[in-house]
């Protein structure tokens, strides 16, 4: 049975990793993002990896305007609906330290802007009775370190949506992983000091796919990032607040 | 970040670089590299010398650039982007009735690398070298792409192959690809008891695949002993390939000591029966046996290897007895040689084809490796062949003029393109290659 995979801000490595496998599965797959030329060899490539549809769609997170027809045209392919979410922005801390106004964009392109982007989709997923939203936030949002707080935050937010739409997508057969990957090497992490079990993007796409399969709520990948969060997390505030990890 | 600070290695992992190095995932970003530097390209750093090396510069590391932008199942004509592996379109189109018209002994070289080697596989003998299957190529300058092809830019488009990635960074291609049966693959395979009945079984093999391995360490009657393999693409089930495992760790010395190669060379040359055997298997198997060992380079230890591959003309043939008698003498040499007929397909001016037999030969890098290696070249040099720019870290650059007769004319090219040498890398300023100019 076909099936359709949304997915937002597929430019990133993971997200291609991502499309790459699902199109192998012969899905339909809409490919969002802002470089249409970029996105459209994307598609090619899904193409001929097996998907059965592929598409380049114009997706920007800061503007709402774009949303509407991407559901449009998933509504219109048969199947269920799934969404995975790989948007996101990360300017350092310095940056934002410099000229805060750097904040509300960082919190769009990570939270506000997907998160509006699921409400609009989500009656589509939940007439068909089932559908898998992937949202990828970050071990950054598990607690705020100095380093980078702002968008450790917004990762936050957007963990704790998913974790409302998981509720709410559960009721009518859907389902909702959030995915929390460590260091991966992506373009968005090149040349970035103090890196280390760096994993790449085909890593964390096979993980996202056997969470899918096996409906798993919340993920860490690779899986040993849930113990060094566990560890992070277990340290009290007041000691906390001291350190710079 | 554009830049990342990285030392990397050839495969042989004898010379090493740090350089500042990009990793474009999209042209725009290609271009805004560009915008910067120029600066060389590189793959999956699979060729084993220095080719893929620029120390103390800038590099353009293009393996993110992998994607498959179209295919024509009307004339098998693939567009790919630079950084997508073989072995992967191998895997990929195989089970629809296509493979690569050409692939390398390994799976890991990305497209890009192949076409800058202009590279060559076991089926040259028929099918020529990897740059006459390649219709057009993608290259980008100073952010602006162009389109070069045997009817279009035919220089630029010569220099391109076989150019070592002198003539800009190459983006995307389009690739011929050859009808096959499926993606198993009949192997024949027979011993060989010495030189002159390997030379003679080559040269009579019908097979559209042949390769021969040899052992390197015989000497005296058993000299140029080996395994002849010839193979067909067919179709039908047989298991998986299996999944690679990784070498974990450098081997020690001891590992590829002499004695150690001789008694595996022995057990290697017996393990075909006497009178030969016929297998089937998954095409990856034949076509990249190393791949299955992921990092096999490490088996040679942290010091690294050498791999030494020449051409020599038929008439010559008589050459490839001195130059087993000496490896063979040598005390040097690694567990697996190999040996095939070449025919004369080329494509580019810098391209290392011709018509007659070639011999690769790992050394792991002992102090005496180079010597030898030299006199290799020498004798190479006077018997009008020459030595594959792919493998090699240690040519003397005075052989170059005689083994590329072509080097002026696309020296001359090449500055006109890059005057201010930001392509050059460690083995073309070794080479002096800009100096033929």
């Amino acid at each position: 049975m076909s099936e359709t995979w949304i997915i937002l801000g597929a430019t990133s490595s993971m997200a291609r990793a991502f499309a790459r496998a699902v199109s192998r599965n012969g899905a339909q797959v809409l490919l969002a993002g802002r470089d249409m030329k970029d996105l459209e060899a994307s598609a090619s490539d899904c193409s001929l990896q097996g998907a059965e549809i592929a598409e380049a769609v114009r997706f920007d997170a800061r503007d709402a305007n774009t949303f509407a027809p991407i559901v449009q045209r998933a509504t219109a392919l048969e199947g269920m609906i799934n969404v995975a979410v790989f948007v996101g922005s990360m300017p350092t801390q310095d940056q934002i330290d410099a000229d805060p106004s750097f904040i509300a964009g960082t919190v769009t392109d990570n939270y506000a802007g997907p998160a509006t982007f699921l409400q609009v989709i989500a009656p589509a997923i939940e007439e068909r009775g089932g559908g898998t939203v992937v949202g990828v936030g970050s071990v950054a949002g598990d607690r705020g370190r100095i380093g980078n707080y702002v968008y450790g935050s917004a990762k936050a937010g957007f963990h704790t949506y998913l974790s409302g739409l998981r509720n709410r997508l559960t009721r009518s057969g859907g389902h909702v992983v959030t995915v929390k990957p460590g260091f991966v090497d992506t373009a968005m992490t090149w040349g970035i000091e103090g890196m280390f079990l760096v994993a790449s993007p085909d890593k964390i796409a096979t993980d996202i796919l056997n969470a899918v399969d096996k409906r798993k709520d919340v993920i860490y990948t690779p899986g040993f990032w849930r113990l060094i969060m566990g560890i992070i997390k277990a340290i009290p505030e007041r000691v906390f607040k001291k350190l710079s990890v | 970040m554009i830049w990342n600070t990285l030392t990397y290695t050839g495969w042989g992992r004898v010379h090493r670089a740090t350089a500042q190095v990009a990793r474009p995932e999209r042209t725009t970003s290609l271009a805004a590299v560009q915008a910067e530097t120029g600066a060389p390209a590189f793959g999956m750093c699979r060729s084993y010398g220095d080719s893929c090396l620029n120390d103390g510069g800038h590099a353009i590391d293009m393996t993110r650039m992998d994607r498959l932008l179209g295919f024509d199942a009307e004339t098998g004509v693939l567009e790919v982007e630079a950084g997508a592996r073989i072995g992967d379109i191998a895997r990929r189109f195989a089970p629809d009735g296509w493979l690569p018209a050409v692939m390398p002994g390994t799976g890991f070289a990305t497209i890009g690398g192949c076409i800058a080697h202009d590279v060559h596989g076991k089926n040259h003998h028929g099918a020529g070298s990897f740059g006459q299957h390649v219709v057009e190529i993608t290259l980008m300058n100073g952010g602006k792409l162009q389109k070069v092809s045997s009817s279009k830019n035919v220089k630029l488009f010569r220099a391109t192959i076989g150019g070592m990635g002198q003539t800009g960074t190459i983006v995307s291609a389009k690739i011929k690809l050859l009808t096959c049966k499926g993606d198993i693959i009949t192997v024949t395979e027979r011993r060989i008891e010495n030189l002159d009945h390997f030379l003679e079984a080559l040269d009579n093999s019908q097979s559209t695949y042949t390769v021969g391995w040899i052992d390197a360490t015989a000497t005296g009657e058993a000299l140029g002993r080996g395994i002849l393999e010839e193979a067909e693409t067919g179709y039908g089930l047989v298991p998986d390939a299996k999944r690679s495992k990784p070498v974990p760790f450098n081997a020690p010395k001891w590992a590829l000591s002499n004695p150690v190669v001789r008694l595996f060379n022995a057990a290697y040359f017996r393990r075909v029966p006497e009178l030969g055997r016929t297998s089937v298997k998954p095409i990856t198997e034949f076509f990249f046996p190393l791949d299955k060992l992921l990092e096999w380079n490490r088996l040679y230890g942290k010091r690294g290897f050498h791999q030494f591959q020449c051409v020599v003309p038929v008439s010559e043939a008589g050459v490839l007895r001195a130059m087993l008698d000496k490896i063979g003498n040598a005390g040097l040499a690694s567990p697996l040689a190999v040996l095939k007929r070449m025919g004369s397909g080329r494509a580019g001016l810098m391209s290392f084809p011709m018509e007659g037999y070639t011999l690769a030969i790992d050394f792991p890098n002992r102090a005496d490796a180079e010597p030898l290696i030299a006199e290799l070249e020498d004798i190479t040099e006077k018997a009008g062949g020459r030595v594959y720019l792919a493998k090699d870290a240690t040519l003397n650059p005075v052989h170059l003029v005689k083994m590329y007769p072509e080097v002026a004319k696309f020296a001359k090219l090449v500055s006109e393109i890059d005057p201010d040498g930001m392509y050059e890398t460690d083995q073309t300023r070794r080479l002096n290659i800009r100096s033929h100019a």
